[in-house]
């Protein structure tokens, strides 16, 4: 995993609650064996007409050149639905650094984690303010401070994070490689554990 | 202070716990399919590891399988090559695979509890969100992510964060007609597809009581459809009795032991719950869904929402989004529009009981022209009980095509799909936009309800066909 400091950049904007992960990955996409590959289906049914990579609908926002960026801001309850990762390894592959809500669903945020993908849960008030922003402005990310601010109006806000996974974004550290370490506990509870 | 039955299960598990993160939590089953699994192994494998404990592991093919011809190579090359990866890795890293041809094969959620692997007290995860049916029998399980999958096969651990405690009680008798499937979708229109994130939920109360094995299951299902982390129910006698004589069920004087171990497996008196609340079942009607999430729901013979008069902007948005997606009108009932499609299947509704109370309910009667009717047992040997039963002939005199064991139409994946524009009237657990095929209409509701749409060829109340 890349370590993950900051972010700056532009961001964009998907003002609708309940994104689930059918959306963000539909299940005829999750059928590779690998992770790589899944951007160019992100919101697929939403960014063309009859599933043809020809017919872009016009008002959806990743086919909108007005709108680009690192940060990806949606309603309430992101990610909600299915726990395919996949949904995360898509918003990775795209190029997304970042999804800021005022919400997120539990296993989404855990995938997002696990793949360097920051979840940002912010309040509903500050969700809408970034959502008034014209196109050009800037949102910037502190992983270390824990805060968003737009930089254009000067509004800041902190956000949660957990400790833990805190240092293994900033370090580009997986679980994986912690369980490992674990690895004499794990064996001695199992003795114990009846 | 007393502990909740999720604390008990939980604080056995822990490993460790790290200061102000998340605790090292043991797995005592992992559950793997084709899907969420493969690019796991690529990852231990690319670490030179082997799957830590593979006697804790059992794998099995549902969700990109074919359910029809299942003898037959799988036509589209890429589901092949999924279903050949699960035979592959589990060959190279010792698993038990209950794969296409298998006896045991079936949806990884039916297949666990029938073969009395599930049992009360354990750990279980799988990389699928309805992982939560598992937790029917007393057991903390939940849905996770493939990285987290790639964390049981290498250390049989996965680190979260331990979830608050929510007990939804409900109590009373239901009314004639309204099965479990009616309570969870009730639940969800109370509490929206959001209401219980964070949390793990433990059903309780005098209805869940008198509920089976099997309804519990349909219940525990959802959980994960208003946000739940996972559900749960405390054992009892009908958890027992269900699980003594299955397959890999503990027998003897094992039995006697784990029965007792399980017994003491509830909520003590004084635990408190970082949330409650309170159900009167006789106020739950059959339910059915109009929207594009799980929890816009409304009972049988109400009317959709009048959009103009929703006061939170958001919701008036998303209602007004699903309604043009559904192709439905605003205030205006569901009862008496037609369907083209009926759907009984999927780890929510395919398990015997499911069947028999739809053939029950269609005996001597016909599917209506208009309507296809898919029947896909959620697992082999569900499959054989209804040809044992006599179920098959029930429904072959209807009308109604019994498909073979797979996840089938539950989620657009594998070939069963419902076409564009077209509205289906589905046992599953999810109307997402195109959750069973791009551009199809779902809606969600019971198996019988679902039944007597089949009859019908509308939407109909079940409690006139009764």
């Amino acid at each position: 995993m890349k370590a993950l400091k900051e972010i700056y950049s532009s961001i964009v904007p998907l003002p609708m609650e309940n994104v689930d992960t059918d959306q963000i990955i539909p299940a005829r996409f999750l059928k590779a064996t690998t992770r790589d590959g899944f951007g160019k289906n992100l919101f697929r049914d939403w960014r063309y007409e009859q599933d043809d990579e020809t017919k872009p609908k016009a008002d959806f926002v990743l086919n909108q050149s007005t709108y680009s960026g690192d940060i990806l801001v949606a309603g309430k309850n992101f990610g909600c639905g299915s726990s395919r990762e996949h949904a995360a390894w898509a918003i990775v592959d795209y190029g997304f650094k970042a999804v800021v809500s005022s919400f997120f669903a539990d296993i989404f945020k855990n995938n997002a984690l696990n793949n360097g993908l920051l979840p940002v849960t912010v309040s509903e008030a500050f969700l809408q303010a970034i959502f008034a922003l014209p196109a050009t402005n800037k949102v910037s990310i502190d992983i270390e401070a824990q805060t968003i601010s737009i930089v254009e109006t000067n509004q800041s806000e902190k956000f949660e994070l957990n400790p833990y996974k805190k240092t293994c974004l900033l370090n580009g550290y997986d679980d994986i490689d912690f369980l490992l370490s674990r690895k004499s506990a794990i064996e001695k509870f199992e003795k114990e554990l009846v | 202070m007393g502990k909740t039955l999720f604390d008990k299960i939980w604080d056995k598990h822990v490993v460790e716990k790290m200061e102000n993160g998340p605790s090292v939590l043991y797995i005592d089953t992992h559950f793997i399919h084709e899907v969420t699994s493969p690019q796991a192994f690529k990852g231990i494998e690319k670490r030179g590891l082997k799957v830590f404990r593979p006697k804790q592991t059992i794998a099995t093919a549902d969700h990109n399988v074919p359910t029809l011809n299942q003898h037959l190579p799988i036509k589209d090359a890429l589901s092949r090559m999924q279903v050949e990866a699960l035979i592959e890795n589990c060959k190279n890293h010792d698993i038990e695979l209950y794969g296409l041809g298998h006896p045991y094969q079936g949806i990884v959620h039916v297949i666990g509890p029938e073969l009395g692997i599930t049992q009360p007290g354990t750990t279980i995860v799988c990389g699928d969100s309805h992982t939560s049916t598992h937790g029917a029998f007393g057991t903390v399980a939940f849905g996770i992510g493939t990285s987290e999958v790639e964390m049981v096969f290498a250390s049989q651990c996965v680190l979260q964060t331990k979830p608050k405690t929510m007990r939804i009680n409900i109590e009373g008798e239901l009314q004639k007609g309204v099965v479990s499937k009616d309570i969870i979708l009730y639940i969800i229109a109370e509490i929206s597809a959001s209401g219980a994130t964070g949390f793990f939920v433990e059903y309780a109360g005098s209805t869940i009581r008198n509920l089976s094995m099997e309804a519990r299951m349909t219940i525990c299902n959802m959980s994960i459809e208003m946000g739940a982390r996972g559900g749960m129910i405390a054992p009892d006698e009908t958890t027992f009795n269900y699980i003594q004589g299955r397959t890999f069920a503990p027998a003897g004087d094992e039995w006697k032991l784990k029965k007792k171990e399980w017994e003491a497996l509830y909520s003590d008196e004084d635990a408190v719950f970082d949330a409650e609340l309170t159900i009167d079942a006789g106020a739950i009607q059959p339910m059915i869904t109009y929207g594009t999430n799980p929890g816009l729901g409304i009972a049988i013979n109400a009317s959709v929402p009048v959009t103009d008069t929703i006061p939170d902007e958001g919701e008036r948005k998303n209602i007004i989004k699903a309604l043009a997606y559904m192709g439905l009108q605003s205030g205006k009932p569901l009862i008496g529009m037609p369907v083209q499609h009926i759907f009984i299947g999927s780890c929510t509704n395919s398990r015997i009981e499911d069947l028999r109370e739809v053939a029950a309910l269609i005996k001597g009667r016909k599917k209506n022209d208009a309507v296809q009717v898919m029947i896909v047992p959620g697992s082999q040997q569900v499959a054989k009980q209804v040809k044992e039963e006599g179920l098959e002939t029930i429904f072959a005199e209807a009308g109604f095509v019994v498909r073979q064991a797979g996840c089938s139409a539950c989620l657009g994946m594998n070939e069963d799909k419902i076409p564009a524009g077209e509205y289906c009237i589905s046992t599953s657990n999810r109307n997402f936009e195109g959750r069973q095929g791009a551009g199809a209409r779902t809606l969600l509701a019971s198996p019988l309800t679902a039944a007597a749409a089949a009859i019908t060829g509308v939407v109909t109340d079940v409690r006139e066909l009764l």
